[in-house]
């Protein structure tokens, strides 16, 4: 009992990012680092949503972008779109993938007992990559799952 | 001793297994009509080696066995025991019993006791063997049948104790090594007396303080294994006489010991003097404990990760670094304060900075290549062991073992090429009585031979065996469902149905090849490696695989080329040439497929923009752009693209690391202005424009 009420005390930390005036979360632990957009090579053959690769440091890093990947409607890239970087651990260890994100917003003290789970929104929308929801006192920020979300044979399944 | 030995031991596996490849050799090109005394040697030296580094580390196991062979081979050298096939078919067998312990212990995994037993049984039958044959003069005068071996062996204890005439080299100290310690061990061993001799002692104004003119006879009370002795002078008997002799009156006359233990020692003396001091290696030679000094080695490290370097490798990537920082430090001045009048000055720098960024570059690269003899001195084994299995005779001719490729390629060049000369012997060539009738000699030629071509490096394996019958290959690729009845193929794509999966043409199975999964597995691998492989082959006179590989996997030569904004990387050994087409040259196949003529080919002509989607296109009328000519695997097309910009050496990047693998694309580099361009991957694009 009471280790079960320390776990869900134990506070992890969550950046949030912005996506078409909707707030979204991800583990500040998987972040690498906060880029602004440069313009990247685009990659032939690949889903709308892939932006492309960016040289980071001598490592060839796929950039997604998050609008796409959630069929939102695109929006023309200007000076505060950000790249976040993230180092994911997929099925076939560990990637380091961008993703393109309108602004970031705030870092967020989270307790595990405060993060609800993702409502059953039926068929519609796909809650699969949601880790979950934080409802906070005057917003709600979605709480995703980026290893799932950015999984390699995720990415292979989809181009297939 | 406190030193932490397992350090050391992924150097001493790694000296044993080269080692126990140089017994190998030279077991196989032992010619038992004229044996050479030095080829005898160096097989004796490997073992000598191994069963004193498996001794040092406490592996009693190896060292025993090696001892037995040792012993052989030591009877060999004196001549006093004939050099047999079958002799030699046992030390062979005994190699890869060796081979099996060493391997055990390095994966901390049991030793097979039975079968490491059953070749020691084996070894000890042959030497037995030689004792009641041709007797030598020395041994044959007690040894009762049941025990002759171990008395050979040395194992025996001496009840009374044993006297020790030591005599050290004036070395000795230089070396490293104390008598006095040594003495304060034997005297743990049992009661010690010591008598010196110091009539070698030069006159005082002569006496060099730290040569060694002094010399022992010791005698040790008890009942002591000469194994213990022996292992305390272990570490200097290169650098000493030593006798080692029964103090008891019976057994002193009565076998051959002593001398057997004094003449090895002695011989070891004379011809490895020099080893242990020695502080370079080259690849290939026999090495001695010395290397541990040299070669850190990592603990634990499983597998060889580590490689072995010629010094004057080294030496010149050393003196490139020098020259660089040199240029470094002329353009830092340059820089310090710079006016236009100086920019002849910049520039002269920036090009030296790249002729010698390019050299090191190259330097680097060398010392990841190795001759491909690493690959290839495995086979004389196989080839002697499989030709025996199936009653054929084959020769093995290489040519090109020094042909140098890199580390990766040597690696996983192995396998493929395992299979490739076992397919040959077992399939290609013939039995020699239907070679006979063929009129060709009885004994078949297998050639392996490796050289470079361009930007390649080329592997042929030949036979002239019977070579691949067409027919046969088609009836039998029908029969299997691999291909209709009805379809044509060339010469080529007949042969090429051996690689596809699932097909053998051996009527019946042997343990030797003919199950179907090797063929497909050998093309994927050299796939794998961005090489191809092609056959000829002839009825009846022989085939030829060829296999082509590019000599690095890392950097590579690429011409970069623009379609609309995209740049792309067409690796420049695909490249035949760039042309402007006119009109009149294209043909259109059903108003679509657009081909054109170059001389007197008909090429497809992939258009770039199309197959990759390339929206911000500039030329899409054929005159606007250009057409370079690639050659994928043999296929030929013309890659329809805006403008060719400029040559370069590019890093190859993996885009798989992150990502995933894109059709078309073979990696990804980054440009010069830290953009990243794509390289292309001109068969998968021949495929990608065939869908």
């Amino acid at each position: 009992m009471a280790t079960e009420a320390l776990v869900d005390q134990k506070v992890e930390q969550f950046l949030t990012f912005e996506l078409a005036g909707e707030a979204y979360g991800i583990e500040i632990l998987k972040v690498q680092e906060i880029r602004g957009w440069e313009p990247v090579r685009e990659i032939p053959n690949t889903p709308d949503y892939i932006k492309g690769a960016l040289n980071l440091r001598g490592e060839i890093v796929p950039i997604v972008d998050l609008r796409e990947r959630f069929g939102m409607e695109k929006m023309e890239y200007s000076p505060v779109t950000v790249v976040i970087v993230l180092c994911v651990e997929g099925s076939q260890g560990s990637n380091v993938v961008g993703i393109v994100a309108d602004g970031v917003s705030d870092v967020l003290d989270i307790t595990i007992a405060e993060i609800k789970d993702s409502p059953k929104l039926g068929s519609k929308i796909d809650t699969r990559y949601m880790r979950g929801m934080h409802v906070g006192k005057n917003h709600m920020v979605m709480l995703l799952d980026t290893d799932k979300l950015l999984d390699s044979e995720e990415f292979e399944g989809i181009a297939g | 001793m406190s030193i932490d030995m397992a350090q050391f031991h992924q150097v001493f596996f790694e000296e044993s297994f080269e080692g126990l490849d140089i017994m190998e050799t030279g077991l196989l090109n032992l010619d038992m009509g004229d044996v050479d005394a030095e080829d005898i040697n160096t097989i004796f030296r490997a073992a000598h080696s191994i069963k004193g580094g498996s001794g040092t580390f406490g592996f009693t196991a190896v060292s025993d066995f090696t001892h037995v062979m040792e012993t052989l081979l030591d009877e060999m050298r004196d001549g006093r025991r004939q050099v047999t096939q079958p002799a030699v078919d046992v030390l062979l067998g005994s190699v890869d019993c060796l081979r099996e312990m060493l391997t055990a212990i390095q994966d901390e995994q049991e030793i097979d006791v039975p079968s490491v037993t059953e070749y020691k049984k084996a070894l000890e039958i042959e030497l037995n063997g030689n004792q009641v044959n041709e007797a030598s003069p020395e041994n044959n005068s007690v040894a009762p049948p049941g025990e002759p071996v171990l008395e050979l062996g040395s194992e025996k204890e001496s009840e009374g104790g044993w006297r020790i005439a030591f005599s050290p080299h004036t070395n000795l100290l230089k070396t490293g090594n104390d008598p006095v310690r040594m003495f304060r061990e034997l005297a743990s061993l049992g009661e010690l007396a010591v008598t010196v001799d110091f009539q070698g002692v030069p006159d005082f104004y002569d006496l060099d303080p730290e040569e060694c003119h002094l010399s022992w006879n010791l005698d040790i009370a008890g009942d002591i294994p000469i194994s213990e002795i022996n292992d305390i002078f272990d570490w200097v008997e290169d650098d000493c006489d030593l006798a080692i002799q029964p103090l008891d009156e019976r057994s002193q006359n009565d076998n051959g010991i002593a001398p057997i233990e004094e003449s090895s020692v002695k011989e070891n003396a004379n011809q490895q003097s020099s080893e242990p001091k020695t502080k370079t290696e080259v690849v290939n030679k026999p090495v001695k404990p010395a290397a541990s000094k040299k070669q850190p080695a990592k603990p634990a490290a499983k597998g060889s990760s580590s490689i072995r370097v010629d010094t004057s490798k080294i030496d010149t990537l050393i003196n490139m670094v020098g020259e660089l920082v040199i240029t470094q430090s002329m353009l830092g001045l340059v820089g310090e304060n710079f006016e236009l009048n100086k920019l002849d000055q910049l520039k002269n720098g920036l090009s030296q900075l790249e002729r010698h960024t390019r050299e090191l570059q190259e330097s680097v690269m060398n010392i990841r290549m190795l001759p491909i003899s690493f690959v290839f001195s495995r086979f004389p084994r196989l080839v002697h062991d499989l030709s025996t299995k199936l009653d054929k005779k084959i020769e093995l001719v290489m040519v090109g073992e020094h042909t140098e490729v890199d580390k990766t390629v040597v690696e996983l060049l192995s396998d493929p090429l395992v299979h490739l000369v076992r397919n040959s012997l077992d399939h290609g060539i013939e039995m020699p009585a239907d070679r006979v009738a063929a009129g060709k000699p009885e004994t078949g030629t297998i050639t392996l031979e490796a050289y470079h071509r361009g930007g390649n490096i080329v592997i042929e394996v030949r036979d002239d065996g019977k070579g691949l019958n067409k027919d046969m290959l088609r009836a039998k690729a029908i029969e299997k469902g691999l291909i209709d009845e009805d379809s044509i193929l060339t010469d080529k794509q007949t042969y090429e149905l051996i690689f596809m999966a699932g097909f053998s043409t051996a009527e019946k199975l042997t343990d030797v090849s003919g199950r179907g999964v090797g063929m497909d597995v050998v093309r994927r691998n050299i796939q794998s490696l961005g090489g191809n492989i092609e056959i000829i082959s002839e009825l009846g006179k022989g085939s030829t695989i060829a296999i082509h590989l590019p000599l690095t996997l890392a950097i590579m030569d690429g011409q970069s080329i623009a379609v609309g904004d995209e740049r792309f990387i067409v690796p420049l050994g695909a490249i035949i040439e760039s042309i402007n087409v006119n009109e009149t040259m294209v043909n259109r196949v059903a108003g679509k497929g657009e081909t054109f003529r170059l001389r007197n080919e008909y090429l497809p002509i992939v258009r770039m923009h199309e197959i990759f989607d390339v929206k911000t296109v500039q030329a899409t009328k054929l005159t606007e752009g250009l057409v370079v000519v690639v050659d994928g695997q043999g296929m030929r097309c013309g890659l329809f693209i805006d403008d060719l910009l400029g040559q370069q050496q590019v890093v190859i990047k993996s885009l798989e690391a992150n990502y995933r693998k894109v059709e078309g694309v073979s990696g990804a580099t980054i440009l010069g202005d830290g953009s990243v361009a794509l390289i292309l991957d001109i068969p998968g694009l021949v495929r990608l424009s065939n869908q």
